[in-house]
């Protein structure tokens, strides 16, 4: 906090008789508090929860850094970390919860999958929650070490000592959930017309014409 | 005792003759290959003749052959195959039994009155291939969402969909029945 301290006088008769009084910013001093007090949402749906348990538990120890007391409720996180692919069957409930976090909030994005949809370039993976959610850090890897985690937390830390609040702003009212669902049926042909069609209507190679003997 | 599929297949040819497409072996392991018709007829007589006992329904899948290659297309009589992998906890076997559906209507009798674990595996069946399986107590899509249009795993769904990734329709819960 000594960046923040304007200067210490001792009180003298104070309770005690040796304690003083330092001045400081209301803000400053809520930043230092919410740096050093992460408390982490954890989402994690794959292998990068692996990883983030390990980044908790004692080798890497993020305890260090204010930010072990894990809180599988949204309402008591300021913290969100997005470990895992998120679906499209699962990204509604990702939102919800972030949604229900109380402000300020941070993200962190972590690995390849959160951030854009990794290896997983299919019909049903979100490529990247931060179509959806606004994010803080982003974490490479697949999944990422441990260390890469505890730099993401202290990039967020920085953030908060820096006074930062979210990197974009995003339109509440557009919430996700209200999106209009393309219309898939008629849509279908047009999208990919190279991939409709019966078997019946592939070429068919012919097995007695392409022999040699014929 | 080991089950003898020599002759399992001798009386699962008497038995229903008409039904058989196949009976092929891979790798020890024994296939029956039937018309979707009496389906479920010859899986009970799996399941509850004494020499094959057939009593654990390990999954129910199913395979698109479309665009297969050719060769190995033309051992698929219709477009799909349900394959239910049978145990038989009294013999220490396993057997397939692959039922050959055709595009239009891809439609098979449901297993779920021999097999309570037919429940799951006809639904993952029919969300993931469209194959409708008739007799289902609750055939709802059981992986993608109960709004989501399309069987994604049918050979001609495009791998990367098309767009509900990027907007995905607005997840619903729709009751059981």
């Amino acid at each position: 906090m000594s960046e923040q301290t304007q200067g210490g006088v001792s009180a003298p008769g104070a309770k005690g008789g040796d304690a003083g009084f330092i001045t400081t910013k209301l803000e400053a001093l809520m930043d230092w508090g919410r740096r050093n007090s992460l408390w982490p949402m954890p989402f994690g749906t794959a292998c990068c929860a692996i990883e983030m348990m390990a980044t908790l538990s004692s080798r890497y120890d993020l305890a260090r850094f204010g930010a072990e007391v894990i809180r599988f409720s949204p309402r008591q996180s300021d913290l969100m970390i997005v470990s895992g692919r998120i679906s499209i069957k699962m990204m509604p409930v990702l939102i919800e919860i972030y949604n229900q976090m109380p402000e300020p909030k941070w993200c962190i994005s972590m690995g390849a999958c959160a951030s854009s949809g990794g290896v997983f370039d299919t019909y049903t993976l979100i490529q990247g929650v931060d179509q959806f959610i606004p994010v803080d850090v982003y974490i490479p890897g697949c999944p990422p070490r441990p260390e890469s985690l505890v730099d993401a937390l202290m990039m967020i830390q920085g953030k908060i000592t820096r006074h930062e609040r979210q990197t974009r702003t995003y339109d509440r009212t557009k919430h996700p959930l209200d999106f209009e669902p393309v219309n898939l049926v008629s849509g279908a042909a047009e999208a990919a017309p190279e991939l409709t069609g019966s078997r019946h209507s592939l070429p068919q190679k012919d097995l007695v014409a392409s022999s040699p003997d014929a | 005792m080991p089950i003898d599929y020599a002759a399992l297949e001798k009386s699962i040819r008497e038995k229903f003759a008409g039904d058989v497409v196949a009976w092929t072996t891979f790798r020890g392991q024994h296939v029956l290959h039937l018309k979707r018709e009496n389906v479920i007829s010859a899986l009970k007589f799996l399941r509850d003749d004494p020499a094959a006992a057939f009593a654990m329904l390990t999954d129910v899948t199913c395979v698109d052959s479309l665009r297969l290659p050719t060769d190995m297309q033309n051992e698929y009589p219709e477009r799909f195959a349900v394959v239910y992998n049978l145990t038989s906890l009294a013999h220490n076997a396993q057997l397939r039994v692959k039922a050959y559906v055709p595009e239009d209507p891809s439609e098979i009798d449901s297993a779920v009155s021999l097999w309570m674990s037919a429940l799951w595996g006809e639904r993952e069946a029919y969300d993931m291939y469209g194959v409708t399986f008739k007799g289902h107590p609750d055939l709802r899509r059981i992986l993608t969402p109960d709004n989501f249009q399309g069987h994604p795993l049918r050979k001609d769904y495009p791998l990367k969909g098309r767009g509900e990734r990027d907007n995905f329709p607005k997840y619903q819960d729709i009751p059981s029945k």
